[in-house]
């Protein structure tokens, strides 16, 4: 799950972490309390989404030459002339795709003067298991460029799990970002904290692009993207209120309340398999036959009839699916389960385009049986290859 | 031979009493006998366990007590999510050779603190989020189907439990047959990589060939291409062929598996499909032609 920023950054600042004055807008109604509330004469006008390269993103609805999704402004009047212009409409940046994100909120913050911008994150590294900060002195850019044409600017130091972030960890730190002065200080405290609450908030990412040092030579968190581990949200009822809804597609969503592993793609034919691995690699072998998959969809090992039901309903909720391709390898599923599921589904809400079966594993004759009973219009396949051929010669003709 | 279990393996069942745990365990017992010793439960010590046709076998509290009593040299952990880190540390601290940890959804914080304590210690753990391992008509650990294996000569190492199954059909649909299949799961922070079961099937007299499937995420192929490639050069190779899942998947998204994600430019399918044929290793291009793609590498 992922969080915006302002929400990242009042849970860093009940860490302790230096992060700047500021109020998030839901309304055009709120811009005057928020401005009250900060002492100007600097003010920083932010778009909360949920993808990077927010500064140099387009508004759709502006003109071209029209400012990006964060915004400088040196007097209150600017500050609302920005949010009149940026809420409601969609931003455009390269991590959203073409079609860009309606900015529904914004954060108003209070202006910082910055002498140099330095990258941070937090993450696991899964290569030696460890929570590791990377540290470089590029901030402010894209730390995907700066691993491409500068790697030896960045640095990783993971962190032992028993002994936490400790005092020597905090000085490879400052090494890397050549930091000395206030600024070495403040990371005594910083580091630590932001380690803790990594951990401590069951984190898969806290990226701080750029950390910040002032002209008064202090640390500040300037921006911050924060997501969290989906796995360990049982112990996080907390956070399950900083969800934002209206980032999510709303087949997601209902999948996630069916514990349904889905993603929504471009293509038009929709999936429903049994097991990561073979769900990506049916969507894999529909584009080798010249198709493109609709969704990504694994109904997971201990799936019911209700749960596969939901999910085919999904499917079919989908106004771009022309064809259904469904391929379980049993395993802890059951054949007859999701053959069932799927009879109960199509009885529900109908069956509009043609849908391919392919059975294997744990109780397949039964399955089959169900499915050859149940009178439904459908292509049974022989195996995975026979199955994409089929579904794509459906829908292509 | 196969690796790391045969018919001498001896089980202990972690969440033994639960509904996945009881269904997998009479799956194994009626799998050609292979030795399911006993279960652990911290409140139904001295308690049997039974299974629907009559079979029964004893409950522990502790881990530690049902080695002791069984002689248990592995144990399988179905203990749910937020309990499945703590039965895996519990094994550890028994000394349990080999714990293979089926749970899906472990945290991966959990995992860190797991793989710091598996690093100092004698065991090896298999997964979390695997389907288990099986070596025919000897030993069945987890919750691959048995019904589509057939003891043969190639060895299975995947990342994912359904494309296992897919590589076993198919070698045994080919007449091949396998040594031992092998899912290590599909989580980012896990037990064991590719390039320890890798060395493992290299060693193994009976192992004539591997299948190796891989998918996004992570380096995990990368360096075990790499490995294979260095190994080739001491003169130690046996034919391979591998798949990688996630050729359309989509940047920044995780595919149902934890583990299974493109991030900072990192993980690509293609990056690890180029790595694997650079060291000689037959990429399929498609999941169903696994079997084919690895008669190819043989030569037949």
């Amino acid at each position: 799950m992922n969080i915006h920023e302002y929400q990242a950054k009042a849970l860093l600042k009940e860490y302790g972490a230096p992060v700047a004055a500021g109020v998030p807008i839901m309304t055009e109604a709120d811009v005057d309390a928020a401005i009250d509330a900060l002492p100007g004469p600097l003010y920083v006008v932010k778009s909360q989404i949920h993808a990077g390269g927010r500064g140099k993103g387009k508004f759709k609805e502006l003109p071209e030459d029209a400012k990006g999704g964060v915004r400088l402004a040196f007097n209150p009047d600017e500050v609302r002339s920005h949010v009149k212009e940026m809420l409601g409409n969609t931003l455009v940046t390269k991590q959203t795709g073409p079609a860009g994100k309606q900015v529904n909120r914004l954060y108003l913050e209070d202006g910082a003067d910055i002498d140099r911008e330095l990258y941070l994150s937090v993450l696991v590294d899964r290569e030696t298991g460890l929570v590791s900060f990377v540290a470089s002195t590029e901030g402010g850019m894209d730390i995907e460029a700066v691993a491409e044409e500068t790697p030896e600017l960045i640095e990783t130091i993971g962190i032992d799990p028993e002994a936490g972030c400790t005092p020597a960890d905090v000085a490879k730190l400052v090494s890397a970002f050549k930091i000395d002065g206030d600024a070495a200080k403040d990371a005594e405290t910083l580091f630590p904290l932001l380690y803790n609450a990594f951990v401590e908030k069951d984190m898969s990412l806290l990226e701080v692009n750029p950390l910040i040092v002032m002209t008064d030579g202090h640390l500040r968190v300037l921006d911050a993207k924060m997501s969290f581990d989906g796995n360990a949200e049982f112990r996080h009822p907390e956070l399950a209120e900083l969800r934002d809804l209206s980032e999510e597609d709303a087949k997601e969503i209902e999948a996630s309340k069916f514990d349904l592993a889905y993603i929504a793609l471009d293509g038009d034919i929709g999936c429903m398999v049994n097991g990561a691995g073979l769900a990506m690699a049916t969507m894999d072998i529909i584009k080798l036959y010249g198709a493109e998959p609709a969704n990504f969809l694994d109904v997971g090992g201990g799936a019911t009839v209700e749960k596969v039901t939901a999910a085919f309903k999904i499917i079919t909720s989908d106004p771009q699916v022309k064809g259904i391709l469904v391929n379980i390898f049993g395993g802890i599923m059951r054949c007859d389960v999701i053959a069932e599921g799927v009879v109960t589904a199509v009885k529900d809400v109908g069956l509009k385009v043609p849908l391919v079966v392919r059975l294997e594993g744990t109780k397949v004759e039964e399955g089959k049986k169900i499915i050859n009973e149940s009178g439904l219009d459908v292509v049974a396949a022989d195996d995975l290859d026979d199955a994409a051929q089929k579904i794509v010669k459906a829908v292509k003709g | 031979m196969s690796i790391l279990i045969d018919r001498d393996t001896k089980i202990l069942v972690q969440g033994l009493t639960g509904k996945t745990g009881s269904f997998h365990t009479e799956q194994a017992l009626a799998y050609y006998g292979t030795q399911m010793v006993g279960g652990t439960h911290p409140k139904k010590g001295g308690e049997d366990w039974a299974s629907s046709n009559g079979e029964s076998l004893p409950i522990f509290s502790t881990v530690a007590e049902g080695k002791e009593r069984t002689g248990a040299n592995a144990s399988v952990v179905y203990v749910p999510p937020a309990g499945a880190a703590g039965a895996i540390l519990e094994a550890i601290e028994a000394e349990i050779p080999l714990i293979i940890c089926i749970t899906e959804g472990v945290p991966v914080m959990d995992m860190v603190k797991v793989k710091a304590k598996l690093e100092k210690s004698n065991s090896r753990l298999i997964g979390p989020n695997c389907p288990g391992i099986l070596t025919p008509e000897q030993c069945k650990i987890g919750i691959m189907p048995g019904s589509i294996f057939k003891k043969g000569s190639v060895g299975v190492v995947s990342r994912s439990g359904t494309l296992t199954y897919e590589a076993v059909f198919q070698t045994s649909n080919a007449g091949l047959g396998q040594t031992t299949a092998v899912g290590i799961g599909g989580d980012p922070v896990k037990g064991t990589e590719f390039i320890d079961m890798l060395e493992m099937f290299l060693a193994d007299d009976e192992t004539e060939s591997i299948i190796m499937i891989g998918e996004i995420g992570g380096l995990a192929e990368e360096e075990a291409a790499q490995f294979i490639a260095d190994e080739a050069k001491k003169g130690r190779s046996k034919p391979m062929a591998g798949f990688i899942a996630g050729r359309t998947a989509p940047p920044g998204r995780t595919m149902g598996h934890a583990g299974a994600v493109i991030s900072g430019g990192k993980g690509g399918a293609e990056d690890k499909i180029d790595a694997m044929e650079a060291a000689g290793i037959k990429v399929s291009p498609s999941p169903a032609k696994l079997g084919e793609t690895l008669l190819a590498a043989l030569g037949k």
